[in-house]
């Protein structure tokens, strides 16, 4: 039986996908090396046009694919943010890969990949769904992180990805199997009562499971130990990819859960909380005794996903989801800008082989190439949370949320942990604009396409920070979509 | 004066003026030079039109704007003066363009960055003193620290990195749980609108319980009193002094220590007065410790920059005792101490800052006898060392009289133990005065120093000319700040919590005994 002209329309984003990557698979045997524009078009079309057709499930809210997909304003917010992140990252790529001398074409499908699995995720309305989008997205992301093929921490980088990944997956899958072995189904909505005798205590089970499998994925602590090592050793615009739109797409994950089913808002919180303030501590301290530049920023991701926590504990322990659930959403867009700007630049300042990627080796920057340094500082003051920037009021809502909720103690750790991680970002623009430089090398053009990316996220960085008011109604209507407990 | 944008050009004036120095060269350094001292000059004129347009008698806000920023939660762009920032909006637009004459031959390196920060301080500070909507004054409080950062850090002194982190991160701490503070109001009052929330809080529509009234009290004053300094939280404040350019440090001990007190004046007073009244003891006591202590370790100092900072804590712990007696006179008196501090404290630093031009040192024994070859500059700083010491006729003088007698009505003590501190004041600032410009001249190095040039005698000039008006036309201030001082007792009344807590205290006997 064929689905039906909506359900179609409904999945336009990941059909264009899916195809636009298929078929840069198809032509990249038959172009020679020279011919690399066609492929860089191709992948920036794809996305881009996936990112235009995000207007069709806009348009047509509803279940989909007899209730495997939900498309509502939650799917569709998450789709946006996912795909421009693969826009950008698909742009911020072109000269990184010229100059490490890896092939074009695998690369960018493999994102489109990951990309579908990631939209699919923040739609999924059905546990076996989530997963098979889950592995896609993550499959796609293990190779990614081995591009460097001689580099050993590339290599390092995926295996380590790869191994802990499989384990946190089947937590994930092992979790769906409970569930559905307390409620009888793996629709998300139909989850609130568990249907069998002790079911109740399977279904907490499974919901732990779960959440370990997630937990796993947007680098929370405890499941926190694989991040930094694999965010230094994946290609620097695939971490950028990383730390945004996965990441992205796994919080999405968890907060339909947490909002159809009614037994992960209780059971969760404590867990939600403790792991909120595990994880803001462990990134921020840990974070403070690195030199390489994107340990510390792999580090700064752990602390930023424990802010992420905060505003989910704050949708858990209260009866209006939206206000925690609109945060997490508008936080997500402020952290992606902010994290993709930020790599990018690192990858294309870090040189041939990413070999200078010591704080050190930012030494004075700021009289080399002042443009780039000001951007940097800016990401990092975002990062920091400083107001004007996007970072600040992303916080902002995240502080109001955990108000609202009357978690005040963790409002109060989050403050803390602010200006602990004041420490570290503001070290790097001490040594980008107080010291003297003393490099070797001469400064590192900008190409056009990365000038292009760090734009958009300059001007994102400020525009969410000036002007929230239109990302955040549409970020509270996504929440507000989800289905009530 | 509904319906001006004077306070929205007066913010961002100096801001638009930056794009037009990124269109220079970065190695065209005169120009730089004149444009920002250009710019500045201009903002000083239309800062006076406030004076003109300003309602006496009247404690409302004035030259208000009022639009929609965020809808959600309902942020508003929100700008207004009354008696209590009017002076101080004038006293940044005043030190702006003497701290730029000051840095005019000081700063050779990275001229562009340096003019840059120092007027987007300038919109930062005059943003701070003017936002009405706590989100709004959040921003402008957080996002001067900035350019001060850079100021310290780029074109400090040895130790500059270590005291630009160590300013950084200490007014971090304080500001960001002020930050939940204010979220938190706004979840018990639904606005962000100060005078909103100020009226809900009078007519007892929004009613705070003591322990919240006490934490929201602590997490406000904590960012303010980090900013002040108060004792013990001074820390910061040395380091940052000396390490700091000229032009910073007046710009920090000329305006922006007083965004500290102006916040507790603005913010703790009228929001928290139970907190406020419950702490002010202890707050006294803080203040009194600073005015000794910070007087006793500027005696001590071998480092002329350090000693005027360390006077810096003990004059700022006379404007705290004078806000925390609860007096009318003595909160007049704590503004204008206030100003007074701006005026001397800058004035001071800029001469600091003349004689580091000349001997690159700020060490009081690698001076003496200058009296013989700067006689210009040693009139002046003996001119406004007096002024600091608080000689009648002069400004400060007139600040700190009126807390002590404000201070006294109430508590006699307090005040008898601050009074130690205006002998104290005088002793260092005289006696350094002494080493460093009487005497034989006992360096050779000194013999040939140039006395001030025309440039830094304007900025002595003017600024001398200040002090005297202040000190003896201090009426043509104080009848401007007079409305707005006794109205933020009007503020603190609260109708109903008086009410229940009467109605408690007559309870209480009742309670444990029962009626006998």
């Amino acid at each position: 039986m064929f689905p039906p002209r909506e359900d179609i329309l409904r999945v336009m984003p990941e059909i264009i996908l899916s195809v636009s990557g298929i078929l840069l698979m198809l032509i990249e045997p038959l172009l020679t090396r020279a011919r690399r524009n066609v492929l860089v078009s191709l992948a920036a079309l794809g996305s881009g046009l996936a990112l235009v057709s995000t207007i069709y499930p806009a348009m047509l809210p509803g279940t989909a694919f007899s209730g495997l997909l939900r498309i509502d304003g939650f799917s569709v917010f998450v789709h946006v943010l996912v795909e421009a992140v693969a826009f950008l990252v698909i742009i911020g790529s072109v000269d990184y890969l010229d100059r490490e001398h890896i092939q074009h074409g695998e690369y960018y499908a493999l994102i489109l990949f990951a990309t579908v699995g990631m939209c699919v995720m923040s739609s999924a309305a059905e546990l076996m769904t989530a997963f098979v989008a889950l592995e896609t997205s993550s499959i796609a992301t293990y190779i990614l992180a081995s591009y460097r093929r001689d580099s050993p921490r590339s290599n390092e980088s995926a295996l380590k990805y790869f191994l802990l990944g499989s384990f946190a997956t089947a937590f994930f899958l092992y979790g769906i199997a409970l569930t559905y072995g307390a409620t009888g189904t793996t629709q998300l909505v139909r989850m609130t009562f568990p249907t069998t005798a002790g079911g109740e205590r399977l279904l907490d089970l499974g919901l732990a499971l779960m959440l370990v499998g997630l937990a796993f994925k947007v680098a929370v602590a405890p499941f926190q130990l694989w991040t930094p090592d694999v965010y230094e050793g994946a290609p620097a615009p695939v971490t950028a990819l990383m730390a945004s739109g996965p990441k992205a797409a796994a919080f999405a994950l968890l907060l339909r859960i947490l909002a159809s089913v009614s037994a992960a808002g209780t059971f969760w919180f404590w867990a939600l909380w403790v792991s909120a303030a595990l994880t803001m501590f462990l990134g921020n301290l840990a974070a403070i005794a690195q030199h390489n530049v994107k340990r510390m920023l792999a580090y700064s991701s752990i602390s930023h996903a424990g802010y992420i926590l905060v505003a989910l504990a704050a949708a858990a322990a209260s009866d209006q989801v939206e206000l925690g659930v609109a945060a997490v959403l508008y936080y997500l867009a402020v952290y992606a800008l902010m994290k993709l700007g930020a790599f990018i630049l690192v990858s294309q300042l870090g040189g041939e082989s990413e070999r200078h990627m010591d704080i050190d080796d930012f030494r004075g920057l700021a009289m080399r190439q002042p443009v780039a340094a000001a951007c940097f500082a800016l990401f990092l003051l975002s990062l920091l949370g400083l107001p004007v920037t996007a970072g600040f009021l992303g916080k902002f809502y995240i502080f109001q949320a955990a108000l609202a909720s009357r978690l005040i103690w963790l409002a109060v750790l989050l403050a803390i942990n602010t200006v602990i991680a004041a420490f570290y970002y503001l070290r790097v623009i001490v040594v980008m604009y107080m010291r003297e430089p003393n490099q070797t090398w001469p400064p590192v053009p900008m190409p056009w396409a990365v000038t292009f990316v760090l734009s958009i996220a300059a001007a994102g960085t400020f525009y969410l920070g000036l002007f929230p008011g239109r990302v955040m109604a549409l970020a509270t209507q996504a929440a507000l979509s989800l289905p009530g407990r | 004066m509904r319906g001006s944008y004077l306070l929205t050009v007066l913010t961002f004036l100096p801001l638009a003026g930056t794009l037009a120095i990124f269109m220079l060269r970065p190695d065209d350094r005169e120009w730089i030079r004149r444009i920002a001292l250009a710019i500045s000059l201009f903002e000083f004129a239309l800062s006076l039109l406030l004076l003109r347009g300003f309602v006496l008698n009247s404690a409302d806000y004035q030259f208000v704007e009022l639009h929609n920023w965020i809808p959600s939660p309902p942020i508003h762009y929100h700008l207004g003066v009354d008696g209590i920032s009017l002076f101080l909006v004038l006293l940044t637009t005043f030190l702006t363009p003497i701290a730029i004459l000051a840095s005019w031959k000081s700063i050779e390196d990275r001229v562009r960055g340096f003019f840059i920060s120092l007027l987007v301080l300038e919109t930062g500070v005059i943003g701070v003193f003017v936002s009405l909507d706590l989100f709004e004054f959040f921003l402008f409080w957080e996002v001067m620290l900035i350019p001060m950062y850079f100021l310290i850090g780029i074109w400090g002194h040895e130790r500059r990195i270590y005291a630009a982190v160590k300013f950084i991160l200490y007014t971090m701490l304080g500001s960001i749980l002020m930050l939940v503070a204010m979220i938190w109001l706004y979840e018990l009052s639904g606005s962000f609108d100060l005078p909103q929330i100020q009226n809900m809080l009078v007519s007892g529509q929004v009613v705070l319980s003591l322990r919240t009234e006490q934490l929201l009290f602590a997490a406000f004053f904590l960012a303010f009193a980090i900013k002040v300094p108060l004792f013990p939280l001074h820390t910061w404040l040395p380091d940052a002094h000396t390490e700091a350019p000229t032009a910073g440090s007046v710009m920090l001990a000329g305006v922006l220590l007083k965004m500290g007190t102006y916040g507790m004046l603005r913010f703790c007073l009228p929001l928290f007065p139970e907190a406020a009244h419950r702490f002010a003891p202890y707050v006294a006591v803080l203040a009194i410790i600073g005015i000794i202590y910070g007087a006793l370790v500027a005696m001590v100092q071998t480092d002329l920059k350090r000693l005027v900072a360390y006077s810096s804590v003990s004059h700022l712990g006379f404007v705290v005792l004078g806000l925390f007696a609860f007096d009318p006179t003595a909160v007049q008196g704590a503004l204008y101490q206030m100003l007074n501090h701006g005026v001397s404290t800058g004035a001071l630093f800029v001469l600091v800052g003349m004689l580091y031009d000349r001997r690159h040192t700020h060490l009081i024994r690698e001076y003496g006898g200058l009296a013989t070859p700067l006689p210009v500059i040693a009139a002046f700083f003996l001119f406004v060392s007096l002024s600091s010491a608080g000689l009648p006729m002069l400004n400060g003088f007139i600040g700190e009289f009126l807390i002590l007698a404000g201070t006294f009505v109430h508590h006699v003590n307090w005040a008898s133990y601050a009074a130690i501190g205006i002998i104290l004041s005088a002793v260092y600032l005289l006696w350094a005065y002494q080493r460093v410009f009487f005497g034989e001249v006992t360096q050779d190095k000194n013999r040939t120093l140039h006395d001030a040039d025309r440039r830094e005698r304007v900025v002595l000039v003017a600024m001398a000319a200040l002090i005297l008006w202040m000190g003896i036309g201090s009426v043509s201030f104080t009848r401007r700040t007079e409305a707005s001082t006794r109205n933020v007792f009007v503020l603190m009344q609260r109708p109903q919590i008086y009410n229940a807590r009467a109605a408690l205290s007559s309870a209480r006997p009742a309670i444990p005994g029962g009626v006998r």
